[in-house]
């Protein structure tokens, strides 16, 4: 018997019983559809997450002063970090491409008649490159303006909107905190997140920052890039040790300052949400698995009411891996049916839970073929055992079955 | 062409032996019409059974075309059956969702035998049922149904056609039709062997063999079936 005879009888039986056939590959449709639309709701998820992140910037390690206890609880004195400690960093760290010391606090801006509240950042002249902020109009300050303490300011794309509602602002002049800045760049928007909106701030030199708005000698971060990501470890144990020793910490006392990075945070970001993928794939593949065990009992009953039919194709001549064969057909059919229709399920739910749930999906190739290919294994895993029980039937007994 | 020596067939039933047959000797010779008849438990269908290669003997030999039946694996045993082998059944045995042609057509489609629709359409013709040959069997008659049966059966050219009670499930004059279609047949040269209950359908036979308790008792040849 060639391959096609069984194929056609395979479909031949399938269509008979059209609603038993769907009915059995509803497991499979839903269990398909399920990988498919959760491992693209994870994997959106991920990249929604990673793509938020890389937006302040990645290579970056950030010294804080204090003790950091946990992820978000300081202790200790926060006024241990200084410009000379910045400096220092630049001029004794290799693998290193930018630092950056920043100050800040939120301060009154006015502009004519015009009033906000924002964050007034005092930067370095890398920190617009090192947190990828990119500039619209004008330019961020350089060293020199550092320097000499200039009142200058760049204006985030929210601040702009909010005192000048997009007229140009460069060489106009703003009161901060009652003071006079003249504005010499606008940024780029980054668009705002969830918790906060980094365009709603403007940069000043770190020194006019300390010297003229808050009056403070210390720093309140030294952000510090890497060239290369893979540098990250070494870079943070050398930034340590060389900050005990300009703070002459003695051994066995604890640093006055942490260090960490954003990369660390992405890492185990990324490590949650793909955890969150395959624990979505792993729900989903039981599901798959009881589709299986569906059609398994499903070719059951059906070997057994086809007994007889058995019979008589074994007494004309069918042999063992024929009957095998026939009926294996039948249960990939049925699984490569519902992996089908579960993948077009899959990608339409993945699509509206997009449109609906602002929630960015992504249908993989991989997961397409994955969950494919993993239906039409079923197909064949649970198909053996009923396939082998039909193969195996006594011919004499099987005609007599009534 | 059939050479049985001592053939036995003894089934286990729950720690007691039942020797379904018990030692059974005879040849059959090609062309032959064979009738086998005998109370019913008596081994007649077992017999069959031996002969129609869909079981093995416990002991003896059978012997098919000069081919040992009792020492061929499953596979061999499938594709003896297939090519020379066809069985008539009491209860027809076609398949249900199966057309007429496609019922006659298997046996060809197991034996990759080409062009099997001309084949199976030419033995439908044979027993006069071309017009049928798109009709499912619940759309046939009982006597349409058995003329598809047979057809099936003689569609790969076999060395012999085993009927088990072919008429047992049909009326009288429907039952004659199918003999005469038997006759005719045999009068091309087809190899018969027939298992019944009812003498008049032995008696088209010329050779009547009786059974009893898994033994053959009689074996004659039967002058009225021979013309
Ligand atoms: N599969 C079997 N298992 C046990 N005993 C069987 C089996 N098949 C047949 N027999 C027994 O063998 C004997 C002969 O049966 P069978 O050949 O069917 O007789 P007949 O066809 O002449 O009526 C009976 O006693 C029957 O019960
Ligand atoms: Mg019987």
């Amino acid at each position: 018997m060639l391959i096609w005879d069984l194929f056609k009888m395979a479909l031949r039986s399938l269509v008979t019983h059209k609603l038993r056939t769907f009915l059995t590959a509803l497991g499979i449709i839903i269990g398909v559809a399920s990988v498919i639309s959760m491992i693209s709701i994870g994997e959106g998820a991920r990249r929604q997450t990673l793509s938020t992140i890389s937006k302040f910037g990645t290579n970056i390690i950030t010294v804080k002063p204090g003790q950091q206890k946990s992820r978000h609880v300081t202790t200790g004195k926060v006024d241990t970090l200084t410009l000379d400690d910045a400096d220092f960093i630049e001029e004794n760290i290799s693998l290193i491409t930018g630092v950056a010391a920043q100050v800040y606090r939120s301060a009154q801006l006015k502009f004519e008649n015009k009033n906000t509240n924002t964050t007034v950042r005092g930067t370095g002249a890398s920190y617009a490159r090192l947190a990828n902020f990119e500039m619209d109009r004008g330019r961020y300050f350089n060293k020199e303006e550092i320097r000499s303490a200039k009142r200058i300011c760049v204006l985030g794309s929210t601040v702009l909107k909010n005192l000048f509602e997009g007229r140009n602002p460069l060489g106009k002049t703003i009161k901060v905190d009652g003071k006079n800045f003249l504005v010499i760049g606008t940024t780029v928007p980054k668009g705002a997140l969830s918790w906060f909106d980094p365009d709603d701030q403007i940069f000043i030199p770190v020194t006019t920052a300390q010297k003229r708005v808050f009056g403070m000698d210390h720093v309140q971060s030294i952000d510090v890039q890497a060239d290369q990501i893979d540098d990250l470890e070494i870079i943070k144990e050398d930034i340590s040790r060389i900050l005990r020793q300009k703070h002459n910490i003695a051994e066995g006392k604890e640093d006055d300052f942490y260090v960490q990075n954003s990369s660390q945070w992405l890492n185990s970001w990324g490590d949650a949400a793909k955890t969150f993928t395959y624990l979505l794939g792993g729900i989903a593949a039981i599901s798959l698995m009881v589709g299986g065990i569906g059609i398994m009992n499903i070719m059951l009953v059906s070997v057994t009411e086809r007994t007889r039919e058995i019979g008589i194709r074994k007494a004309i001549g069918a042999k063992k891996k024929e009957i095998l064969q026939q009926f294996l057909i039948e249960s990939v059919l049925i699984s490569f049916l519902g992996g089908g229709i579960g993948i077009l399920l899959g990608i339409g739910i993945s699509r509206i839970v997009s449109d609906l749930g602002d929630w960015e999906t992504v249908v993989s190739t991989q997961s397409i073929l994955l969950a494919f290919g993993f239906s039409v294994a079923i197909g064949v895993f649970f198909g053996f055992y009923p396939a082998n029980k039909a193969a195996n039937l006594n011919p004499i007994e099987a005609l007599r079955y009534e | 062409m059939i050479e049985v020596e001592n053939l036995s067939k003894i089934y286990q039933m729950g720690g007691q032996q039942v020797a379904a047959l018990a030692g059974v000797d005879f040849k059959i010779e090609k062309g032959e019409f064979v009738a086998i008849m005998g109370p019913s438990g008596s081994g007649k269908s077992t017999l069959m059974n031996l002969i129609g290669c869909l079981d093995l003997p416990s002991s003896g030999t059978y012997r098919l075309e000069g081919l040992d039946i009792q020492d061929l694996k499953p596979n061999q045993l499938a594709e003896v059956r297939n090519r020379r082998i066809g069985f008539v059944f009491q209860s027809f045995n076609l398949l249900p969702r199966a057309t007429a042609l496609e019922n006659t057509e298997l046996p060809l489609l197991y034996g990759r035998v080409p062009k099997s629709t001309e084949i199976a359409l030419q033995a439908l013709e044979r027993v006069g049922l071309a017009h049928r040959a798109k009709h499912k069997p619940t759309e046939l008659s009982g006597g349409e149904r058995q003329r598809v049966a047979i057809a099936r059966a003689l569609v790969n050219s076999p060395a012999i056609i085993l009927a088990d009670e072919p008429t047992g499930n049909l009326d009288s004059a429907t039952g004659k039709e199918i003999m005469d279609l038997f006759q005719e047949l045999n009068e091309e040269a087809v190899t018969l062997i027939l298992v019944t209950h009812e003498q008049e359908v032995a008696q088209q036979a010329r050779r009547i063999m009786q059974m009893k308790d898994g033994k053959i008792i009689a074996d004659t040849s039967n002058g009225a079936g021979s013309c």
